[in-house]
């Protein structure tokens, strides 16, 4: 035999050893899979009957603790657990506030500076203080948790955890026991209190300080204590802020507190439904202060402790996340109400029933949308949102121009929900640039003239696959005060067609530039063209369309547009400092209330003088004065005039090119139910439910897996070893020159 | 060889030092502790108080290299490089600047990278060698003509289109295992397969055109005639022979990167949705989180030069020539 002969024997062997170790591993995971589809990720749920719900995360949230988180995927996670004394109705529009955790919708009074109540309708001056008084349901439980487990002889059991306790512990659960105790008016206090601690950072803390009387004090009086424990505590530990209060938040009784804002400030009543005033027990940070725990990575930031529908039982960033439903939930009840159209589209169906419905939500570390968007189309994510990737895919417009599924996403059962959402894109003008800004009559139509030219739905159309809506003003769709139709149109820069704005046209804009002194783009006294400068943080490849596309906007009316691309951080530097010329930034409501736009542009807010939001430095007194009255003013005629004056004021001085209002998109199976987009609120999960059975048998339907292709391509390499072994038997039997 | 391998782990020290030591300078160029306090405390209604606490906190407030408020060693100690570097050299890497345990995260992230990098590396590498016997037993043959094209091909492709490619056909098309995802245990494996698969595909052309190269410039040497003149067939000439003389290049190529293992992949592990230290680093950067940056430069560079000592000392076992002194 040939030294080949030997090998090739040897290797006919192993080939057939591996053909029938394939051929037992893919029996062996065919009957592990028990008629489970092959490409099924979650194999170990069972998911015939469980009424689990899919959902992904890309980054891993920041924070978890409901002081410090500020983010919508932190709010993502957190809204489930913890729950603040009010929640937004689910399925009202507009918008609508409703007790949660507390009795009834906490009712404001007004005091004078000797502390007694004035009329609801005393006037600003008048108003010292407003004050809310705020009755916590009873018998509400927080979720089961080692913080609060007890031993026989009533001490907290794991709050002062020996090393030899801690062995062995790398996760919260490996704590066994458990325990709970009602929510009372202290825990609400104790939130309030750790807004300003020294060890939380509240990024509300500064804009609490303003306005909760006391809050400021409290927190000097705090950080000088804290200095004191910490050179006494030199390894940690808990540093209790019960023991001191704070002169506006007081506990009442075991369910009652009160809280005073200085002034009037009727927006306080949205931060009311927002985590930060969400009850926190002193139990949970006193054991996640312990430094066995933190060196773990148990702490609060990462293991939340609520009294919501869920809790957080696995937290590992690295991978997954999941919440169960919290069994000590207090009672919850599906609305019964809603607005026009919800019943027929069977957002009521589940009316009155208790809530939550789904059992456990998983959400998975997925960092790309191609993976995503695959699996959601095999039936393993729930939900979706329609990235540019899959766009075309998903969505298709109507000869009308109207936007719709495509016909294979519909035959899916897959159903689409937009909602302009409560933001605004928009282009700044650095109103202390001595080009750009200014309050003259000059610089005012070298913006109108600009704002004519950038032609923002042309935007909205190549860049966004026409998902938003060009902004009129500064108010998006769903705020109070935002008007629709030819009341609100910019008519700087608009004229109103029969149904429709239409922007200006580029002759109007070249009259008013020239108006502003720069006839054709060139100035008038030099002779030099008008060269802008817009500063962005885009870089990439992917943006040079975007950038091109600013360019040729100006180029329109002959300015030329530097651009001037930087990192994210240069780029806040600058508009911090006022360095920046133009640039395009957003905003995204806290709440659904028109103070929290226009304090965009309330002068004293300016980010070069303050530090504040209003990143264009605009001052108009006349503003001003205006927004100073409607901040405070109720919803009304007279705000809306309000409202009305201010919009005028803005569209006339154009400090902003206001771009857009963003549409979200999302795509959802048949088996999802009771979906209705609340751009406000964070709990929506306890009033979604799944069909876990329709689920089940539509994903065994889309997942039959095909296995000929594998048996073509042996056989192809099969064949392939015929010219092979000829070849080389050819060269055996060859001989040496 | 003691002494020679004492010399080296010597050298690491000054070779980490300035590692650190370009890192950190790269690092605060592009970002000041300002700009980590901002990226952390988010968007809104930040303060230059809330920026000052945050940087307090974390020991930020200190300046970069060299503190003149302090007297005498404190002037180089009290200071943000100093505070930041020495403790790595312990290799304790601290708490991210968002308060995680970053050995943990390390600990915990490098096993799933490891799953994924250990049989894509032994599996391509016997695939490779395999091939590039092949080709080149071949050679001069038309066989060898279009495994080289096909080389050249494959080579070609970025190796982002195997993964979509990969996840499309396999996952999308056939549905034969999950496009993505992760689990522990034995339930790992099905996850694994995809990425593994297309791991060791997608290396088919360079690694074997890399191996083929070594092979041909073994197969004319003189050992080889004297082999084929003693009448030893082609195929022992090439396994028994020129696979055993070529192995000290295929071991500098491989030794190097055993310890880099488990770094991972970036791109795989995106796409394939494995929790593994590939993405770690990188969205650090993003996160503007020094911490975890220094940590994992310092860790790569340790790795890097512990793989080329070992390089050095495996040469001394497939070659009894190499001595090291």
């Amino acid at each position: 035999m040939s030294s080949f002969g030997r090998y090739g024997a040897v290797q006919i062997a192993v080939i057939k050893r591996f053909f029938l170790v394939i051929w037992l591993g893919m029996t062996a995971l065919l009957m592990a899979c028990s008629g489970e589809p092959l490409n099924n990720p979650y194999s170990s749920e069972k998911q015939a009957t469980s009424k689990v719900l899919y959902s992904s995360f890309s980054e891993r949230p920041k924070h978890l603790d409901p002081a410090r988180a500020y983010s919508s995927n932190e709010y993502a996670i957190i809204g489930q657990i913890y729950e603040p004394p009010l929640q937004y109705h689910y399925l009202n529009r507009p918008y609508l506030l409703e007790p949660l955790t507390v009795e009834k919708m906490p009712v404001v009074h007004y005091l004078d500076k000797k502390g007694l109540r004035l009329r609801q309708e005393a006037s600003e001056e008048q108003i010292q203080w407003s004050e809310y008084v705020i009755s916590v349901k009873q018998g509400i439980h927080f979720q089961p948790h080692p913080a609060f487990a007890r031993s026989q002889e009533d001490n907290l059991l794991y709050h002062l955890l020996s090393d030899k306790q801690l062995e062995g512990v790398s996760q919260l659960s490996d704590l066994k026991e458990q325990g709970s105790r009602e929510l009372t008016a202290e825990d609400f206090v104790y939130q309030i209190k750790r807004l300003v601690s020294p060890l939380t950072h509240s990024p509300i803390a500064e804009l609490m300080k303003h306005h909760i009387e006391g809050l400021s004090d409290f927190e000097k009086t705090t950080e000088e204590r804290y200095k004191k424990w910490q050179k006494n505590h030199k390894n940690g530990g808990f540093f209790d802020l019960r023991q001191a209060d704070i002169s506006g938040v007081q506990v009442i009784d075991r369910y009652h507190y009160r809280i005073r804002i200085r002034g009037k400030y009727p927006q306080f009543k949205y931060w009311l439904a927002m985590p930060f005033f969400a009850p926190m027990a002193w139990e949970a940070d006193s054991f996640y202060a312990q430094e066995g725990l933190i060196e773990k990575n148990i702490t609060l930031d990462w293991y939340p402790v609520g009294t919501g529908p869920y809790m957080l039982t696995e937290n590992n960033p690295n991978r997954r996340m999941v919440l169960e439903r919290n069994p000590l939930f207090h009672d919850a009840f599906y609305p019964r109400m809603g607005e026009e159209g919800d019943r027929e589209k069977g957002l009521l169906d589940d009316a009155g029933k208790n809530l939550p419905f789904i059992d456990k939500v998983v959400y998975i570390l997925e960092k790309e949308s191609i993976p995503y968007w695959s699996k959601f189309l095999q039936g393993y994510y729930d939900a979706s949102g329609v990235s540019s990737d899959s766009f075309d895919q998903a969505i298709e417009f109507s000869g009308e121009g109207e936007l719709g599924l495509t016909q294979a996403m519909a035959e899916k059962g897959i159903h689409l929900q937009t909602a302009v959402t409560t933001s605004i894109y928009y282009m700044g003008f650095n109103m202390l640039d001595p080009v750009v800004g200014g309050l003259t009559e000059r610089s005012r139509k070298l913006r109108q003239a600009i704002g004519i030219a950038v032609d923002f739905e042309e935007y909205i159309s190549i860049f966004m696959n026409g998902r938003g809506i060009a902004s009129q003003g500064i108010l998006p769709p769903g705020i109070f005060g935002y008007e629709s139709g030819s009341e609100g149109v910019n008519q700087y820069l608009y004229d109103w067609l029969i149904d429709r704005p239409k922007r200006k046209s580029l002759a109007i804009a070249k009259k008013l530039l020239a108006e502003a002194g720069y006839p054709n783009g060139r100035d008038r006294e030099t002779g030099k063209p008008l060269v802008l400068y817009f500063d962005t943080t885009s870089s990439g490849p992917d943006d040079k369309a975007r950038l091109n596309w600013y360019r040729k906007q100006f180029s329109k009316l002959g300015i030329q547009l530097v651009i001037r691309a930087t990192d994210y951080n240069r780029f806040q530097s600058k508009v911090r400092n006022g360095n920046a010329q133009l640039f395009m930034w957003g905003w995204n409501a806290d709440y659904p209330d028109p103070e929290n736009f226009f304090f965009l542009l309330y002068g004293p807010n300016s980010k070069v003088s303050s530090g504040g939001e209003n990143a264009s430095n605009y001052q108009n007194s006349e503003f001003d004065r205006l927004f100073e009255q409607m901040r405070n003013a109720e919803d009304g005629e007279e705000r809306l005039s309000q409202i009305r004056q201010l919009q005028e004021i803005i569209r006339r001085d154009s400090p902003w090119l206001f771009g857009f209002h963003p549409k979200a998109f999302s795509l959802y199976h048949d088996w999802y139910k009771n979906l209705k987009t609340n751009l406000m609120a964070n709990n929506r999960l306890k009033y979604q439910r799944i069909d876990s059975e329709l689920r089940n048998e539509k994903r065994q339907a889309w997942n039959h897996p095909v296995f000929w292709p594998i048996l073509f391509i042996v056989l192809l390499f099969s064949l392939l070893a015929i010219p092979v072994w000829r070849v080389y038997k050819k060269r055996e039997r060859e001989t040496a020159l | 060889m003691i002494n020679y391998v004492i010399r080296r782990l010597l050298y690491m020290f000054p070779l980490l030092l300035g590692v650190n030591l370009i890192t950190f300078v790269l690092f605060f160029v592009v970002n000041s502790p300002d700009d980590m306090a901002r990226m952390h405390l988010g968007q809104k209604y930040v303060t230059e108080e809330a920026v000052s606490k945050w940087k307090v906190e974390r020991g930020y407030d200190l300046p970069l290299f060299w503190n003149d408020s302090q007297e005498g060693v404190g002037k180089a100690e009290k200071t943000i490089f100093f505070e930041k570097s020495v403790s790595l050299f312990m290799l304790k890497f601290g708490r991210s600047d968002n308060g995680r345990d970053i050995a943990a995260d390390i600990g915990q992230r490098m096993w799933p990278s490891l799953a994924i990098a250990l049989p894509s590396l032994i599996i391509g590498l016997l695939a490779n060698i395999s091939f590039a016997l092949l080709m080149v037993f071949f050679r001069t043959s038309r066989l060898a003509f279009w495994g080289v094209t096909l080389c050249v091909a494959l080579m070609s492709i970025s190796g982002l289109f195997y993964i979509i490619g990969g996840q499309f056909l396999v996952g999308k098309l056939l549905m034969l295992v999950p496009i993505s995802g992760y689990d522990t245990g034995f339930a790992a494996i099905k996850f694994l397969i995809l990425p593994v698969l297309i791991g060791v595909v997608s290396g088919i052309g360079s690694g074997t055109r890399w191996y083929r190269t070594l092979f041909l410039e073994e197969i004319e040497k003189d050992y080889v005639r004297t082999a084929r003149a003693k009448g030893l067939s082609e195929t022992a000439v090439l396994f028994r022979h020129v696979l055993q003389n070529a192995m000290i290049p295929i071991l500098t190529g491989v030794v190097v990167i055993l310890p880099l293992l488990f770094m991972g992949s970036l791109l795989t592990e995106s796409f394939f949705s494995i929790p593994g230290l590939g993405s770690y680093t990188i969205d650090a950067i993003n996160m503007q989180d020094f911490a975890i940056v220094r940590s994992m430069v310092f860790l790569g560079s340790l790795l890097y030069i512990f793989g080329l000592l070992l390089t050095d000392i495996s040469y001394t076992l497939v070659d009894p020539r190499v001595r090291l002194s």
